[in-house]
């Protein structure tokens, strides 16, 4: 099966070992991931599509074996980066933007750990874009995963580098003007090692790109989009939450199938596309560093 | 060790190799690049590691990461980077997580002059980042107390759990001296002690003591850090029941171990009517200043403060009583003399400020005795 395969949600086969069986969360030790005695219930607004790129996120790091005690979880300012205190793992709530750098720091100093930075749209692309790309460009060893919500939620419905143009927010009452960052684009072209893009109503497959994307040594990039019914659905009269998540499987289509069109076909494309852009080994930060280190103790000037 | 001709900001990183210092994060910026260069250089000879961030911003975040991570992490930076390293400062205050900031101070406001020395950062080193908050600052007047000063701010932050700002200036920083090093083995700073099992832990408890020992990632204390308040255990949280005994214990922890944080130099005359108080590059100006004093027969003290943060009040008010007048020399426009006049009332005090890029002259300050 190739990997293209793989990623398309319409050739998913339950059987695919990537994908976890039906029960398999009361089955499962998972459950012991989740702090449970305090934090409970969530900052998320009921019917948030936040929640559903946290199991994802929990159901990939299960798939994947790794010790509790060696996952760090980063995130910046926003509703996305609440995410890491309902976790038991090592979880790192830093400043509105910065979870790239100071992951950078933690993964310098603990190269033996997956650390995942967890940011928002604006998180990660507005305050944060300069640490984007540079993470990006050194290929450090972070897994980066971005829910885009094309929105401010935290701080009541602004506009935000992802928010489509004509959008509306608090402030862009008479439609945005500027146009979006396409952050995969982005990830790819500032030298990402994988970068993939899935959508909140495709679990199972956030769930396979996540694990794909922290087992990678290098710069990874998981672009989960989602929504947000209480500022930007309201603004734009889109309906409940249930319908924001019924129009990303309206609205999306497997990298695959577009890649099955023509390209007149191709070129009107206005859907998302899902699927893995980039899957490139490359050269890991902290393992060249470490190089550099045995080079230089070994008297190499 | 062998006498070396060395600048003060080679001795800021060599302190820092000295002291333990295993994780540099910064970015480049006159007067102090040279700190970064040395440490580029060294670092990776002793294990370390060091990177050239996209901006100070990230390099403020990036040392927090370091040493959440378990390595002794440091920047260094001057004036427009200090003010873009602020809001992670308060990060570090707030999550109690080690880390020494090295500000080489320039003239400023604004790009200023980046090569015109000053002592412009006084207040901003206390007082950059937003919220009440407790802070150390250091400031050395030789090449030497580069040196000593570097290794002591890594001893405080891990004892106190909290940034230091080593605040040099241009004139320290980039001045030479010959200097012997003590033997790096022979340096020994406060080491994280963590007890408890992982299940007992609790990296933000309020008692018993003032600060908890410090668990890094990795090692199997998972924990929250959050720059939120929070409780014991690092959850946010907004009960006062929960945030007031942190409060409490993070805005006096530095108050009630003064002795171990303050360090001056007093040169003291019985029956001197006057005083001088100075630090850093300044407090070259003040020592030559009284040594011409003296050697007109006037009687003078002089007090050097080496910490200026926790600004030394006790010592001060007692100078205060000592004398009748305390002559402070500053390369800005009067910051720390705000403070000395805090203490033993306006009158008292008479300023002499330079703040364009040049040293307060021994003349000025004989000049200040005299009339």
């Amino acid at each position: 099966m190739s990997n293209q395969d793989i990623l398309d949600a319409a050739t998913l086969k339950q059987d695919d070992a990537l994908i976890p069986q039906s029960g398999w969360f009361e089955r499962s030790e998972t459950l012991q991931k989740l702090r449970k005695n305090k934090k409970f219930p969530t900052i998320w607004c009921s019917g948030c599509g936040i929640g559903i790129v946290m199991g994802a996120l929990i159901r990939a790091i299960d798939h994947l074996g790794l010790d509790n005690d060696k996952v760090a979880l980063v995130a910046g300012i926003g509703c996305t980066a609440r995410m890491p205190v309902y976790m038991d793992f090592n979880t790192l709530h830093t400043t509105h933007g910065r979870a790239l750098a100071f992951a950078t720091g933690l993964k310098i100093a603990r190269p033996d750990m997956k650390v995942i930075a967890i940011m928002g749209d604006g998180d990660a692309l507005a305050i944060g874009g300069n640490h984007f790309i540079h993470a990006a460009r050194r290929n450090m060893g972070i897994t980066a995963l971005v829910v885009n919500n094309a929105i401010y939620g935290m701080t009541g419905g602004q506009y935000s580098p992802t928010t489509p143009l004509g959008g509306r927010a608090t402030t862009a009452p008479y439609g945005n003007v500027e146009p979006p960052f396409p952050i995969c684009d982005l990830a790819i072209a500032a030298g990402a090692s994988y970068v993939s893009r899935s959508t909140v109503y495709h679990a199972l497959e956030l769930d396979k790109f996540l694990a794909e994307a922290i087992a990678k040594e290098g710069f990874s990039v998981v672009e989960a989009v989602s929504y947000c019914h209480t500022t930007f659905g309201r603004f734009n009269k889109l309906g409940t939450a249930a319908d924001m998540l019924r129009s990303l499987k309206d609205n999306s289509i497997p990298r695959s199938a577009l890649e099955r069109l023509t390209p007149e076909e191709r070129a009107a494309n206005t859907k998302i596309v899902r699927g893995n852009f980039v899957n490139v080994d490359r050269p890991q930060y902290t393992q060249v560093y470490s190089n550099l280190v045995t080079r230089v103790q070994a008297g190499e000037r | 060790m062998t006498v070396k001709l060395m600048q003060g900001n080679d001795a800021i990183g060599w302190g820092a190799i000295a002291a333990g210092c295993r994780f540099y994060a910064g970015y480049p910026i006159t007067p102090s690049t040279e700190v970064a260069e040395l440490l580029s250089r060294e670092l990776p000879k002793v294990g370390g590691k060091f990177i050239q961030m996209e901006d100070e911003i990230a390099s403020m975040a990036a040392i927090i990461g370091g040493r959440v991570g378990g390595l002794k992490s440091m920047t260094a930076t001057s004036g427009p980077g200090f003010s873009l390293m602020q809001e992670n400062i308060g990060y570090a205050v707030m999550t109690e997580i080690p880390c020494v900031v090295v500000d080489v101070q320039r003239l400023g406001p604004s790009t200023g002059q980046p090569t015109a020395a000053s002592q412009g950062d006084v207040m901003q080193a206390r007082w950059g980042t937003h919220g009440d908050h407790p802070i150390i600052a250091l400031s050395p007047t030789s090449v030497r107390q580069a040196f000593d000063l570097t290794v002591k701010a890594f001893d405080l932050s891990e004892r106190f759990r909290t940034p230091v700002i080593l605040l040099a200036d241009e004139i320290v920083g980039h001045m030479r001296e010959p200097v012997d090093l003590p033997d790096f083995k022979s340096i020994h700073i406060f080491e994280q002690q963590v007890t408890d099992s992982p299940a007992d832990y609790k990296a933000f408890r309020n008692s018993p003591g003032d600060v908890p020992p410090l668990a890094a990632f990795g090692t199997g204390y998972r924990y929250h850090i959050t720059g939120l308040f929070h409780d014991e255990v690092g959850f946010p949280t907004q009960r006062l029941d929960e945030v007031d005994p942190w409060l409490e214990r993070v805005n006096t922890k530095l108050d009630k171990h003064l002795d171990e944080i303050t360090f001056l130099e007093e040169d003291y005359q019985e029956g001197a009517r006057v005083a001088l108080l100075s630090y850093g590059a300044s407090a070259r100006t003040a020592r030559h200043a009284m040594k011409l004093a003296r050697q007109k027969g006037i009687k003078v003290d002089l007090l050097t403060l080496l910490t200026i943060w926790p600004f030394p009040e006790k010592q001060v008010e007692a100078l205060g009583e000592r004398v009748e007048r305390i002559i402070v020399p500053e390369m800005n426009l009067g910051q720390l003399a705000y403070e000395v006049e805090r203490m033993v009332g306006r009158k008292k005090v008479r300023r002499v400020v330079r703040a364009n890029g040049e040293m307060v002259t021994p003349q000025m300050v004989l000049d200040a005795m005299e009339n």
